[in-house]
């Protein structure tokens, strides 16, 4: 049909004689929509990752750790005391009912090497129930046994990271690696698990048994002693009592008196989480309010400007009118325009806003993710506020008789 | 489709020869109902035009002249009253039907140039080619012929802003010359002209009638260009008061 294309054509060089206001229509929807996918994106990369994070930290967990927390807060040197002990553990493990998997951590850091390849990373002593507590997965090799532990084995299971600058794409299972000139059997490999919320690499470890890390990796600092235990309730309604339970079992085995003074601290690690999740929802939440308000004020933006030359434009339907434009001309001139200024500003928008994510991502090092909803939100949003506020006063001036059209003011 | 198609049957069947009636009114009233009131712009005006005719229309301001014109234009409706061009009952046409009888038969000229402010003289005259579907090499050729023959070589791509007034009266005629209409409606060309450009203009439009054959139908206040017709129409208070005819200067 020749007379639609001569009307897209017609709508093409009106956009095109008016430069300006076709510009800043168009800057309107770009700005609403650019705005809005890439404070969204910000804000869902943000708790996707506080998600991810919990995941990988496993769930239900306190931390028990040795000093005691005054109600005046933290009392210096918390941690330095050895007050904990591996037989803690196992009698957590063995009396406390609410309480699934319990992991007694000695740490410190050390060199691995492997032939001419050599990585500083942190070395985890613990025993079996590190698996289950953490909810490790390994993607080659077997975790370490109770037998292993006894035996104080030399042997070891790797992070992603620890395996890529030792053996890249090799799977080392089954290889030996010095560690503190000590030979040690690889014998798993962990599931990769990302960043910890402190931006912390938690693939950079190695886990070997905790009794191997106080005789022949760290002996000095941990004699019989942990860092701390991680105790895995078996349900988060079970965390409370577990609690309760572990607190009165090392209340016994450290002789502590109903009233005296704890000499070690119980952390719920959920919890911090959760309320670190929680943080995060209230951002992203801000961000979404924010987003919105860029999309109100491109909105409006695009209002203003169409509904400022309604007059002109209204005057140019009569001019149209009247030398012959039907008023399906007139209709579909005002729509294509609307349509071309809502489609071309709200692709720029879109790219706009992905590229800025990503500038984001690359620069902060933010996680951004780009949400096919708000995309389409933000699209739909600004792309009905340009059409109809584009085609609706054209919509009536075409109801006009031409002279009414032509001297409206 | 189909109101196209009577649009261009009706069209053709406009053409008319000179001598021949165009447009006959009878007992034409207009009333604009403004909030409460009622304005009575026109109160029965009858009268008929022939092909060819070069006619003034005067009056006081504010005596229906403008009104009288755009019901002849088809720019807008009577209230009640017969408005037949060439024979045929304009009441019954459709808008889209009076925009394609406007488009091939009708031209316009007013007070105010009423271009598109942002289009070149160029596009301007182009307007009613393209809404009559005539092609973009022969809108571009017939448009310049116009332009040209309205002595406007040179400015084709001027805005209205960088163009005299009598340069942009005289873009506004080449639109309204350039779909070859039988009908041209002046309503105050030279109201915003000087003497010497409303002469020139004036000339222009007389030409236009005696050599072109147009019709014209041209409101003015002004007894010197009110000289230049064959026919005086005087309007009062929305009635026609005197129609003479005259021998042109
Ligand atoms: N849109 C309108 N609404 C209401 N009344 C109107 C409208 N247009 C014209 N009128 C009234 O109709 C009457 C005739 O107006 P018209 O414009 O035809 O006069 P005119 O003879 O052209 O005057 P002028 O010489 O000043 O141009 C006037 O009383 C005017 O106030
Ligand atoms: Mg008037």
């Amino acid at each position: 049909m020749t007379g639609l294309l001569a009307t897209v054509r017609i709508a093409l060089r009106a956009l095109w004689v008016n430069k300006m206001r076709s510009a800043l229509t168009m800057l309107g929807i770009i700005i609403g929509v650019g705005a809005v996918i890439a404070m969204l994106a910000v804000g869902q990369g943000a708790s996707r990752k506080i998600s991810e994070q919990v995941a990988s930290m496993g769930s239900n967990l306190l931390i028990v750790m040795p000093g005691s927390l005054t109600s005046g807060g933290l009392r210096m040197g918390s941690g330095a005391q050895m007050t904990l002990t591996l037989d803690d553990a196992y009698a957590i493990e063995r009396e406390c009912p609410a309480v699934a998997a319990v992991a007694p951590m000695v740490t410190g850091v050390a060199q691995i090497v492997h032939g001419n390849q050599n990585w500083s990373t942190a070395i985890q002593g613990t025993t079996p129930g590190i698996i289950p507590a953490r909810d490790i997965a390994l993607v080659s090799g077997r975790p370490f046994t109770e037998q292993d532990v006894r035996a104080a084995g030399k042997v070891v299971m790797l992070g992603q990271t620890v395996v890529e600058n030792l053996f890249g794409a090799r799977d080392p299972v089954g290889q030996i690696v010095r560690i503190q000139k000590a030979p040690f059997t690889v014998i798993g490999v962990m599931e990769k698990k990302g960043q910890s919320l402190m931006g912390h690499d938690q693939d950079d470890l190695a886990y070997v048994p905790v009794t191997t890390a106080q005789k022949r990796l760290f002996g000095a600092h941990f004699a019989g002693s942990v860092r701390f235990i991680l105790v895995k309730a078996g349900l988060a309604a079970d965390m409370e009592q577990a609690e309760r339970q572990v607190t009165e079992l090392l209340k016994q085995r450290h002789r502590i008196s109903p009233k005296g003074e704890l000499d070690f601290t119980i952390r719920n690690l959920t919890q911090m989480l959760q309320a670190a999740e929680q943080s995060t929802r209230v951002m992203s939440l801000l961000l979404g309010a924010i987003a919105s308000v860029s999309l109100l004020v491109g909105g409006i933006g695009i209002m203003n400007i169409m509904l400022v030359s309604v007059t002109e434009r209204t005057r140019e339907i009569g001019i149209r009118m009247a030398v012959g434009a039907k008023v399906w001309a007139i209709r579909m001139q005002f729509l294509v325009e609307a349509l071309t200024l809502s489609l071309s500003g709200g692709l720029i928008g879109i790219i706009l806003g992905v590229v800025s994510s990503e500038i984001l991502s690359r620069l902060a090092g933010w996680t951004t993710i780009v949400s096919p909803l708000s995309v389409v939100l933000a699209f739909g949003f600004s792309g009905l506020v340009g059409v109809f506020f584009g085609f609706y006063p054209a919509y009536k001036a075409s109801l006009l008789n031409p002279i009414e059209a032509l001297r409206y003011d | 489709m189909a109101v196209a198609a009577t649009g261009r049957d009706l069209a053709a069947s406009l053409q008319t020869g000179s001598g021949e009636t165009v447009i006959e009114v009878q007992e034409l009233t207009k009333i604009y109902q403004v909030g409460d009131l009622t304005v009575p712009a026109l109160s029965g005006v009858t009268l008929t035009i022939h092909g060819g005719e070069f006619v003034a229309v005067m009056g006081p301001s504010g005596s229906g002249k403008s009104t009288f014109m755009n019901i002849l234009g088809c720019l807008d409706q009577l209230t009640s009253g017969r408005y037949l061009l060439d024979g045929l009952d304009v009441g019954r046409f459709s808008k889209d039907e009076l925009a394609e009888i406007r488009n091939r038969k009708m031209g316009f000229v007013f007070q105010g140039f009423n271009l598109l402010p942002r289009a070149s003289a160029q596009e301007n005259v182009e307007l009613p080619l393209l809404y009559s579907g005539v092609p973009a090499g022969e809108r571009r050729r017939r448009a310049r012929e116009a332009l040209i023959r309205l002595g406007l070589e040179g400015r084709e791509h001027h805005l209205p802003s960088q163009l005299s007034g009598g340069q942009q009266q005289r873009v506004a005629i080449a639109r309204a010359l350039v779909n070859a209409a039988p009908l041209l409606f002046a309503d105050e060309p030279t109201g915003n002209l000087d003497t010497k450009t409303s002469l020139e203009i004036m000339e222009l439009l007389t030409h236009l009638n005696r050599e072109g054959g147009i019709t014209l139908i041209l409101v003015t206040h002004e007894p010197d260009i009110a000289a230049f017709s064959r026919r005086v129409i005087r309007f009062v208070d929305g009635r026609v008061v005197s129609d003479r005819r005259q021998e042109g200067a």
